[in-house]
């Protein structure tokens, strides 16, 4: 029905949702985690925290597990490149994410102080090193990773893990970590009371002026300190083609190509630190709802702030250029996206209707007395 | 530059390890869900509060397993791109489709709405519940049909045509990807599988709690509907047994003839080897013992279609490897610059049996000068090791004779109401629980070793597959996965004996055998 090139840029809307609906939902959940051990001093308060998630956390993270089969389906290429490149990276994430399905089940069964305390913390683990893993590999793709093609289309990636961890990209994890505790504190204030929601009003205004700080810091760096990729050349859109036939030069400031022109899209960032400024004025307000929609507006924009900067890039290649991967040529073919796409605009909706109606379902405070109602069935 | 052979044998043992330890856990989530349903749907028909309780706590057991069911999945999810990058490149137009759609259909399913099924107690109406867990049992089933659409395809890769321009495999036809013979025959059998495991697991447990005297009216009716849910599963298993579908496609003749040895093509119909000693050295099974027709006939559901031998397997896949040399001759000319309609024609003639071609890249980089001794090694690589295959296959069908037996037996003597006094058979059920995984995870040999030397049956050799990664990746992700595996197997399996030993009173609902004996105790030390 569409043609390839406008199957491409609808596939790179549709892997901005699906990212996006993973950052909202599964990061509150890991903004959460993250304040677990911290936020709640007894085991009651902890299993409240616990609890306020408890119920959906699962169904927030398929967002997560579709993306990344979305991008299998939509991108190989990318898929192929990036986590065979990031290996290390992935495995750290993997491993921290183990302790989520487990930890949140497993916790209150055991009625010990320290078997709870050790998942408190593998939960916070859990919450902690994904946004941070994030964060840094969306950081390295603005800088670009060390891979090339074979004539076989074989990919070989020649960095390691710890090149990962340069400044910009440490930058780029904290930004994750603090938008997403941000998020994450928000919620807490719709979904607790008293102490709890007390407390994690304190911590939303902290986490919003942070995100704030390391947004904007980053903006300049990525403007004035990073060279930014550009396609000087390159086949019909509308076409099939490998990476390698394009031509792409790096060039300071080129990651702000699009918004000269574009002019628009000035609204992303805009919207990113009005968002999260909302959030922390809503939080002080005791606006809960208010702060977790302006946190959630934030956290959004943010990551339409970086796709719309990289587009049409998705995984630029610092070692050669013109084998980066955009969204022209890290694709399946236009029979696969266009039955893909199908597949989504059916779906995406009737998702959204069951999962709205199961937080509809399990709306309302979670309060220390529910716990104490439900010891045995509550996580 | 194609990675080394000890990155292809660890990325091989770290997705065997993986996805066999994932699949511990699948099959107690597929027939437990249904099971659940079962119990829930007596529950809202009659009314009985003991059906209420039966899917509460066979609920929590299927909680601490679904957990590590989530927990081990995700690395499946990530691990063809971690490290099969090639195999993801070269068939991710085809594969990753059906990924996305269990994402989309099943996973989101089952995730979304597993949280109401343990809280949402208080907040739905029967019904409402009932349909809730209806729903977590459709999404997990759905979830193992669309993978094994996608397995069912590397076993027989329809509807795809390689493209010389993009270096991979493309989607000719969804339909033909999804209708696949070799996927619908493995969905129904591994669901059946997955049935027959919850089943055993619910029987065993019960018979457990029979076989002391305890909770008997909750153990019996649990046992009631494990026996008849596994009674049909076990059927189902055996009879739409994955036999039938090793005639489709040309790889899978090669799984059925090392699965039975046949190192020769019989007249049809073949007779089955029961047992025997296959021997790979001479080419021949000693000591076999034979029952004429039978294999031809299931094996082919027919009486007059061969079933083609070993060697000659072997022998037509040296024709293809022949082939296979031309075509990657033809390919090099294409992408050396010749698109002239000659070029291309001839590509197309022999783009087939490329895949055979690649096979030999395991020995020589440029394929087209490989010697013969080269090509019979190769010819040997297209073939599995006969024995593992033929025991693994008898091992996984006497296994299921077994749970036929016991399901049969169960069925029987409830339904005479003589189950109390088979103290025997309620022991048999005990130790058998653990059976069923046994016999799952020799299938998956069958499958999966079966199909090497190919990640992509005659299209892409495992030994191109991989990613090309430093060995020490790989000794770290190894490292990871045995340390946390170990660690959280145990604590699940600690958790499961806890509350499998502590049955229906883990509800605290005060009905219960250790809640009434505590309260008796009590009321004894009250009166004295």
């Amino acid at each position: 029905m569409f043609d390839y090139e406008t199957l491409k840029i609808i596939w790179w809307g549709f892997v901005g949702v699906l990212l996006i609906g993973f950052a909202l939902t599964d990061g509150f959940d890991f903004g959460v985690g993250m304040m677990l051990p911290f936020i709640g001093k007894t085991d009651g308060e902890r299993r409240v925290v616990i609890n306020s998630i408890g119920s959906t956390w699962e169904g927030n993270q398929t967002w997560f597990i579709t993306a990344g089969g979305a991008i299998f389906a939509a991108w190989p290429l990318v898929y192929s490149a990036a986590f065979s490149g990031f290996y290390v990276a992935l495995m750290l994430l993997l491993f921290s994410l183990f302790f989520r399905p487990v930890g949140f089940d497993y916790r209150s069964k055991v009625a010990d102080t320290r078997w709870r305390n050790a998942w408190d913390w593998g939960l916070f683990a859990g919450g902690f090193v994904p946004p941070l893993i994030f964060g840094v590999a969306f950081g390295n793709l603005f800088l670009g990773v060390p891979f090339h093609y074979d004539d076989t289309m074989r990919v070989e990636y020649t960095g390691n893990f710890f090149q990962l961890l340069n400044p910009f990209s440490l930058l780029a994890g904290l930004l994750s970590v603090a938008m997403l505790l941000m998020h994450g504190a928000a919620y807490l204030q719709v979904k607790t009371d008293a102490l709890i929601a007390e407390r994690a009003r304190s911590i939303a205004k902290v986490a919003g002026l942070v995100t704030v700080l390391l947004f904007v810091a980053g903006g300049f760096w990525v403007a004035f300190g990073i060279h930014g990729y550009r396609i000087t050349a390159m086949p019909d859109a509308n076409s099939a083609f490998m990476p390698i036939v394009k031509t792409v030069v790096t060039a300071n400031g080129a990651w702000f190509d699009n918004y000269a022109r574009w002019p628009a899209i000035w609204a992303f960032p805009i919207v990113a630190v009005a968002g999260a400024l909302l959030c922390v004025v809503f939080s002080a307000a005791n606006k809960a709802m208010a702060a977790f929609l302006s946190s959630g507006l934030c956290v959004t924009a943010i990551i339409l702030t970086a796709g719309a900067s990289l587009f049409p890039f998705i995984m630029p290649s610092s070692l050669a250029p013109n084998s980066s991967l955009t969204i022209w040529d890290a694709v399946s073919s236009h029979k696969t996206l266009g039955i893909m796409f199908w597949v989504v605009v059916i779906m995406l909706p009737i998702i959204l209707l069951y999962t709205t109606w199961v937080y509809r379902v399990m709306r309302g405070k979670v309060t220390l007395k529910h716990i104490e109602d439900n010891q045995h069935t509550a996580y | 530059m194609i990675p080394i052979d000890e990155v292809v044998a660890l990325s091989r043992l770290q997705f065997a390890a993986t996805a066999m330890f994932h699949f511990l856990f699948v099959p107690l989530t597929l027939g437990l869900a249904w099971i659940l349903v079962i119990m829930e749907s007596v529950y809202v028909m009659t009314g009985s509060p003991v059906y209420k309780d039966m899917t509460r706590f066979w609920g929590k057991l299927f909680g601490i397993n679904f957990a590590m069911g989530i927990a081990t999945g995700i690395t499946l999810e990530f691990q063809f791109g971690t490290n099969w990058s090639y195999y993801s490149h070269y068939v991710g137009d085809i594969f990753g489709t059906p990924l996305a759609i269990e994402g989309m259909m099943a996973f989101f399913l089952e995730s979304t709405f597993v949280g109401l099924f343990f809280f949402g107690w208080d907040r739905l109406s029967r019904v409402q519940h009932l349909l809730i867990t209806f729903l977590v049992a459709l999404g997990s089933s759905l979830s193992a049909l669309w993978i094994l659409i996608a397995n069912g395809w590397m076993n027989n890769p329809v509807g795809a045509e390689f493209n010389y321009e993009t270096m991979r495999m493309e989607l000719t036809s969804i339909v033909d990807v999804i209708f696949n013979p070799v996927a619908q025959v493995k969905f129904v059998h591994t669901l059946s599988a997955g049935y027959v495991a919850a089943s055993m697991f619910v029987l065993g447990i019960s018979a457990f709690y029979l076989l002391r005297g305890r909770d008997t009216a909750f153990a019996l009716r649990s046992f009631a509907i494990a026996a008849g849910f596994g009674l049909a599963s076990t059927l189902s298993v055996i009879v739409l047994g994955d036999e039938s579908g090793y005639t489709a496609g040309e790889v899978n003749k090669v799984k059925l003839a090392a699965m039975e040895a046949e190192w020769h093509t019989e007249p049809a119909p073949a007779g089955i080897t029961v047992v025997g000693w296959p021997n790979e050295k001479e080419q021949r099974t000693d000591y076999a013992i034979k029952i004429p027709y039978v294999l031809g006939l299931i094996g082919t559901r027919s009486a007059d279609k061969q079933i083609t031998g070993i060697q000659d397997l072997k022998k037509e896949h040296e024709v293809r490897i022949r082939n296979g040399m031309l075509a990657y001759a033809a390919l090099t000319r294409l992408k050396g610059g010749d698109k002239s309609p000659e070029a291309v024609a001839a590509f197309d003639k022999l783009k087939d049996d490329l895949g055979y071609g690649l096979l030999l890249k395991k020995y020589t980089p440029n394929v087209v000068d490989a010697t013969p001794e080269q090509i019979g090694m190769a010819v040997n690589d297209t073939f599995p090791k006969i024995a593992p295959m033929f025991w693994s296959f008898r091992l996984m069908v006497g296994l299921g004779i077994l749970f036929l037996f016991i399901f049969s037996c169960s069925f029987y003597f409830l339904i005479r109401k003589q189950l109390a006094k088979q103290r025997w058979l309620l022991r048999l059920a005990v130790y058998s629980i653990p059976l069923p995984w046994v016999a799952i995870e020799l299938g998956w040999l069958l499958a999966e070793y079966g199909r090497q030397p190919w990640t992509i049956s005659g299209v892409l050799p495992t030994h191109l597959s991989a990613s090309t990664l430093q060995p020490g990746s790989l000794y770290f992700s190894l490292a990871g996965f045995l340390g946390f595996y170990t660690f959280l197997f145990v604590i699940e399996m600690i958790l499961m004996v806890k509350y499998a030993r502590r049955g229906p009173s883990s509800l605290h609902t005060g009905k219960y055998h250790w809640e009434r004996l505590e309260a008796a105790s009590t009321d004894t030390t009250a009166k004295a």
